[in-house]
């Protein structure tokens, strides 16, 4: 996929798509706005006015609703207008094509789509096709990319552990199906993280594992020893066509994350999943709802991170450093 | 480039003395200090020590606010702003370091107003120029310039506080 897409000419950032070519610098810079974007909620009004006026499409042709509420949340803090497109009962149901639907979108003069696809590069093709003064935001893309699921737990690891290059970090579960994990061990290995791990049975790791630049483990216990973040993945049990496990009740016995388990970690490690949460499948609810558990502070950065992503991507591209008083 | 340093003490004395001034005349009760960052904040500072005001001092980051958003886009590094206090019914003290076209403050307001609704906002500057854009003047200021069109004044600080006037 065409990784340049992403920017534009003068080398602002267009589009957001994936994490794959975006520089340690970037990753940093949509952190540091999103901090400053969380004291927004500490207004009586929670809004800021830096959108007002642009029309932003939540375009989901998959279902969800932490992401798509927060995308909205975060559009409206930031003023803009947000059109919530129902693709079950759109005409792309009724057989238009995608390019039509998004033709049609494009001439009610929006200036965003945030796009969630079951199909890996959705996001991209749209990119490719829209009009140039419409972005577009990856909202999850098949098995392929959910860049600002990354970036909203990035975010949070840097919140709670601070400096990447002391941290060891384990996503646990479902490597395979994820585009949450994919994104993720992009964004860790580019902020210096110092250890990435990835822990899951053989039939729940991509072919290329090893190629990602992570460690690999079969076993839950080894896997966790002494990490400062434990990332446990849902089990996707919608993407699963083919006989990847026995059973839930065997995968929670091998690789579910209870407080036994918990322990192995480092004691201040924290808890992270990008939700839903299968409760007793991949995760314990009293490690779900326990000390550690940082799950509910992800879902308030979210909106933060968002709100960072579409003001980047839809503002200008001067040197913001002062201006005239 | 012409130096200001040695003025900027006295200009802070005529804000000061302006200020006083004006808390009588308006009637302040237990007013709110607000500086606009960086410079306004650097001033703030000093003013509400000198003042004596029991509450804490707030800083505000306007770039949220800004008109030229779609232009210039969003700085990397936003300190948020800081409002240690509710702003609801308060009078409050607002102050920049240099008023020129007007915006800032305008954006100030905007700001300030999503915090609450307060009941006075007196604006104080540390100097005033020409050039403004919309109508915003200030209650107190500390000094006044005429520019060229080419020239900008700025205040580099916190310590030592110092004006200087640039030619783009």
């Amino acid at each position: 996929m065409n990784k340049s897409i992403q920017f534009d000419a003068t080398g602002k950032l267009r589009h957001f798509l994936t994490i794959d070519g975006l520089s340690r610098e970037l990753l940093v810079r949509i952190m540091d706005v999103a901090e400053s974007f969380s004291s927004v909620i500490d207004q009586q009004v929670k809004k800021v006015p830096l959108l007002r006026g642009k029309t932003i499409v939540n375009l989901f042709f998959e279902n969800s609703t932490r992401t798509r509420n927060t995308f909205e949340l975060a559009a409206k803090r930031l003023s803009a207008d947000v059109l919530n497109v129902n693709i079950a009962t759109s005409a792309t149901s009724k057989g238009e094509s995608l390019l039509d639907t998004i033709r049609n979108i494009e001439a009610m003069h929006v200036d965003m789509f945030v796009v969630r696809h079951e199909a890996s590069g959705a996001a991209h093709f749209i990119a490719r096709h829209v009009a140039p003064h419409i972005s577009v935001v990856n909202a999850g893309d098949g098995s392929h990319s959910h860049p600002t699921q990354a970036m909203l737990d990035m975010f949070t690891i840097r919140q709670c552990k601070g400096d990447f290059s002391k941290l060891k970090v384990a996503i646990v579960g479902d490597i395979l199906h994820s585009r949450v994990a994919r994104s993720e061990i992009l964004a860790l290995n580019l902020l210096g993280t110092a250890e990435v791990r990835i822990v899951a049975p053989k039939t729940l790791l991509p072919a290329d594992a090893e190629g990602l630049g992570v460690k690999v483990f079969h076993d839950l216990d080894q896997g966790l020893a002494d990490v400062d973040v434990v990332i446990m993945l849902r089990l996707q049990k919608e993407r699963m066509s083919g006989a990847f496990l026995p059973s839930e009740h065997e995968y929670f016995t091998y690789f579910g994350l209870t407080g036994e388990r918990l322990a192995k970690a480092n004691p201040k490690a924290i808890v992270m999943h990008p939700g839903p949460i299968n409760r007793g499948v991949e995760i314990d609810s009293r490690v779900a709802d326990g000390p550690q558990s940082v799950i509910l502070q992800q879902v308030s950065n979210g909106i933060a991170v968002r709100m960072a992503v579409m003001s980047m991507v839809l503002g200008g591209n001067g040197a913001a450093t002062g201006g005239v008083a | 480039m012409v130096d200001f340093q040695l003025s900027v003490e006295k200009m802070l004395d005529r804000l000061q003395a302006g200020l006083v001034a004006e808390i009588t005349r308006r009637e302040l009760r237990d007013p709110l200090m607000i500086g606009i960052h960086t410079g306004g904040g650097w001033i703030a500072e000093k003013l509400h020590r000198r003042l004596g005001l029991h509450e804490p001092l707030g800083l505000l980051n306007i770039s949220f606010y800004r008109d030229d958003f779609s232009q210039i886009g969003i700085h990397p590094r936003v300190l948020p702003s800081n409002l240690p206090f509710r702003v609801e019914g308060r009078d409050i003290i607002l102050i920049d370091d240099v008023l020129y076209t007007g915006r800032t403050i305008r954006a100030a307001l905007n700001e300030i107003f999503d915090y609450g609704r307060p009941a006075q906002i007196v604006l104080g500057v540390l100097i005033e120029r020409d050039g403004r854009q919309i109508p915003v003047q200030a209650d107190c200021i500390g000094g006044r310039i005429d520019l060229g069109p080419d020239e900008k004044i700025k205040l580099s600080g916190p310590d030592p506080l110092a004006l200087s006037i640039h030619c783009s």
